[in-house]
């Protein structure tokens, strides 16, 4: 379309001169952003897509969806509408992301086939002039092309069409060119001959760890994010990633830190160039410690906490710090494990239960009106007779939160049964007004 | 009992071996003479592992048995790491029974076999002052590493039993390599002259300890600072001539 009808289509049309070298250079910057946030093998794909190899990478945010979720949310950010696809081969997710049926697709192995199949051939990043050409026999998606013989095809088109049905199915290789960062601090060693035995790899590893230690030393730096990587001899490459939590500048930590997660390493035929970068890095500065004759330092739970932040696959790691807030299940916020110790506590003048439930238990109770606390409960079909109790313990709604908490309360009864068990009571509403709550019984928690 | 002098040398010679020529982490004791008499030592062992249940519907809740705990803890000066499958641990309650917010670390995990290896990690770590984990198995091979891992450092090490029904509790039977277990069941609360309730009684089972004899005892809760205490009545009671009285009057 020329520029005069497009301006005539639509007032006020923004037009520029087309940039590839600017636009090359922002996809680059775009990948080297990846490669700090999000998975240690990442190549630009010109000229609008990025490869990133998720394998040993998604448990850092959580999981695939959580990755691929907070991926889209940082690019919208920044105002890149972007679509994502995962994959089991490059050229199944570059084909999913353009012509997918929508913006973020995430592809099992075993159906990969049949997701491939409705895609169209342009998927396939074949050139243009072959698509014609399969067009005129009439072959419209991949699934028609996968069906067709492959002799009459390579003697028509050249290998080219093979090849990316191949790379798309998983059935051939594909190398990627790893996106180059030369401000990150990298250290690598190269094999005459490839090695493959955990042990070696570790003993490497370790080798490489003091390499690039000294390598931060000179730059006055600190690791917050490890990468190593190993090229195998066929060329894939395979990737460890790990974090701390705060920099760190230890060989003897790094190596603990990289081998912990050694077997998850496949070397195949062998691994013929190891690369160890910190693509992550923070100033780092030597302290002095102040020796005190009279209390013993406080021992560095850093490494613990990154030893199981690393291992963890599916868990948290955090502490727990009041918030201002009088409903029970809102007063507790989760810090980092290694933040500034908050110094509050909780107010301590009405005692709280051992274990909370969440949600609240809905229970059967018989209680006099307004302000008397049960005479009996029945909980999970077992009826306890109410022996003493305390309260209540009002708790109104926050009403700065949320609309509908504006004339909420909550009363709290601490009770104690014939057997000695001492559960947390409470009662939606004030027991008069109606306003306030529908006047059921809830269980909120089990007093030790 | 009188102590005699070829018996303790016997003792001591036995601890020497068990310990594998390690030296002696000494002892936390509970600050009551009626419990740390009946406790080998004189009071938990550091750099061991204990075992904590609950009794009745506590063998499933296990509130009283992580206060139990949290108490413990609170009483030896440090960071804490406790490992968690289920999130229904109120962290307040914590703080009332002396286990500051910020002495507390948390790891949520999703299955049993993950808490055991956090323990580990953090028994092996050796700057944590306890590492409590709430499981519902221990087998003795999973135990017994967590014994070496805490013989080594010095960090106790405390596992909180706690099962899916009450019909698995019975799981709290098989041997394990801890060095002593114990029951908290909650009882009736101190009587107060007026409506309401006072302070909560426990009463505490030494069920199993090694090298010393089992016994039980009818304690008051936590307080602030994570100390158990005697109720009033047996503590201040008129005949001090019976001692034996004290585990009879549960």
């Amino acid at each position: 379309m020329a520029v005069a009808k497009a301006q005539a289509l639509l007032a006020g049309l923004d037009v520029r001169d087309a940039d590839p070298a600017g636009d090359d250079a922002a996809l680059e910057r775009l990948a080297v952003w990846a490669l700090r946030r999000y998975s240690p093998i990442v190549a630009a794909d010109p000229p609008d897509g990025l490869r990133l190899d998720m394998t040993g990478a998604a448990h850092l945010l959580g999981g695939e969806d959580a990755f691929i979720a907070d991926l889209a949310r940082r690019l919208a950010d920044s105002g890149i509408m972007a679509s994502i696809a995962v994959a089991a081969t490059y050229g199944a997710a570059h084909g999913l992301a353009r012509f997918g049926p929508s913006a973020s697709t995430i592809v099992h192995d075993h159906d990969l086939e049949a997701r491939l199949a409705p895609l169209p051939i342009m998927a396939l990043r074949l050139d243009i002039g072959t698509i014609d050409g399969l067009h005129r026999l009439g072959v419209v998606t991949i699934g028609d092309l996968a069906d067709m013989p492959r002799a009459p095809l390579t003697l028509r088109f050249g290998p080219d069409v093979g090849r990316r049905l191949d790379q798309a199915y998983g059935r051939a290789a594909e190398p990627c060119d790893l996106v180059e960062a030369p401000e990150l601090v990298r250290v690598r060693r190269a094999f005459a001959e490839p090695i493959a035995a955990p042990e070696t790899l570790a003993r490497y590893t370790g080798k490489l760890a003091v390499q690039l230690c000294e390598a931060l030393e000179t730059k006055g730096l600190g690791a917050r994010r490890l990468d190593l990587l190993f090229t195998r001899v066929d060329n894939r490459i395979e990737a460890i990633r790990a974090g701390t939590a705060r920099p760190l500048r230890d060989a003897r930590r790094m190596t603990r830190l990289l081998c912990d997660r050694i077997e998850t390493v496949a070397p195949g035929f062998g691994i013929e160039l190891m690369t160890l970068t910190a693509s992550v890095a923070e100033p780092l500065d030597y302290r002095s410690t102040v020796s005190s004759l009279i209390e013993p330092a406080a021992p560095d739970l850093s490494e613990l906490v990154d030893t199981l932040a690393n291992r963890m696959a599916h868990g948290r790691l955090y502490r727990c710090a009041p918030t201002q807030s009088e409903v029970p299940e809102r007063s507790v916020r989760e810090i980092a494990p290694l933040a500034r110790p908050a110094g509050a506590a909780w107010p301590a003048d009405w005692p709280r239960p051992a274990r909370l439930l969440d949600p609240p238990a809905p229970v059967e109770a018989m209680a006099l009106l307004p302000d008397h606390p049960p005479a009996s409960f029945t909980w999970g079909g077992v009826r306890r007779r109410v022996k003493r109790a305390d309260g209540p313990e009002r708790i109104f709604g926050e009403w700065w939160v949320r609309d509908g908490e504006l004339s909420a309360v909550r009363d709290y009864f601490q009770v104690e049964d014939d057997a000695g068990e001492r559960f947390w009571l409470f009662r939606r509403g004030d027991g008069e007004d109606p306003n306030t709550g529908d006047h059921r019984w809830y269980l909120h928690g089990i007093f030790a | 009992m009188p102590a005699n002098p070829q018996i303790s040398a016997l003792r001591a010679q036995i601890a020497r071996i068990e310990s594998g020529g390690k030296r002696a982490r000494g002892v936390l004791p509970f600050g009551i003479d009626a419990v740390d008499a009946k406790v080998p030592g004189g009071g938990l062992a550091l750099g061991a592992l204990h075992e904590v249940a609950g009794g009745a519907n506590g063998a499933v809740h296990g509130a009283a048995a992580a206060l139990f705990a949290a108490g413990i803890a609170a009483r030896t000066s440090g960071q804490v790491l406790w490992c968690v499958t289920r999130r229904d641990l109120f962290a307040p309650s914590l703080a009332q029974a002396g286990l500051h917010p910020d002495r507390v670390i948390y790891a949520e995990v999703g299955d049993e076999k993950a808490v055991l290896a956090c323990m580990e990690e953090g028994l092996r770590h050796g700057g944590l002052s306890a590492v409590v984990g709430e499981l519902a198995r221990l087998p003795m091979v999973a135990s017994r590493r967590l014994q070496l891992c805490a013989e080594e450092s010095g960090t106790i090490a405390l596992a909180i039993r706690r099962w899916r029904r009450m019909t698995e509790a019975a799981d709290f039977g098989q041997p394990t390599a801890s060095v002593t277990r114990w029951r908290v069941t909650a009882l009736p609360s101190e009587p107060l002259p007026v409506p309401g309730i006072g302070r909560a009684r426990w009463l505490v089972e030494l069920i199993r300890a090694r090298a010393g004899d089992c016994a039980d005892f009818e304690l008051e809760a936590c307080d602030d600072a994570g100390r158990l205490g005697l109720p009033a009545r047996l503590a201040d009671r008129s005949a001090p001539a019976q001692p034996r009285r004290i585990g009879a009057a549960a």
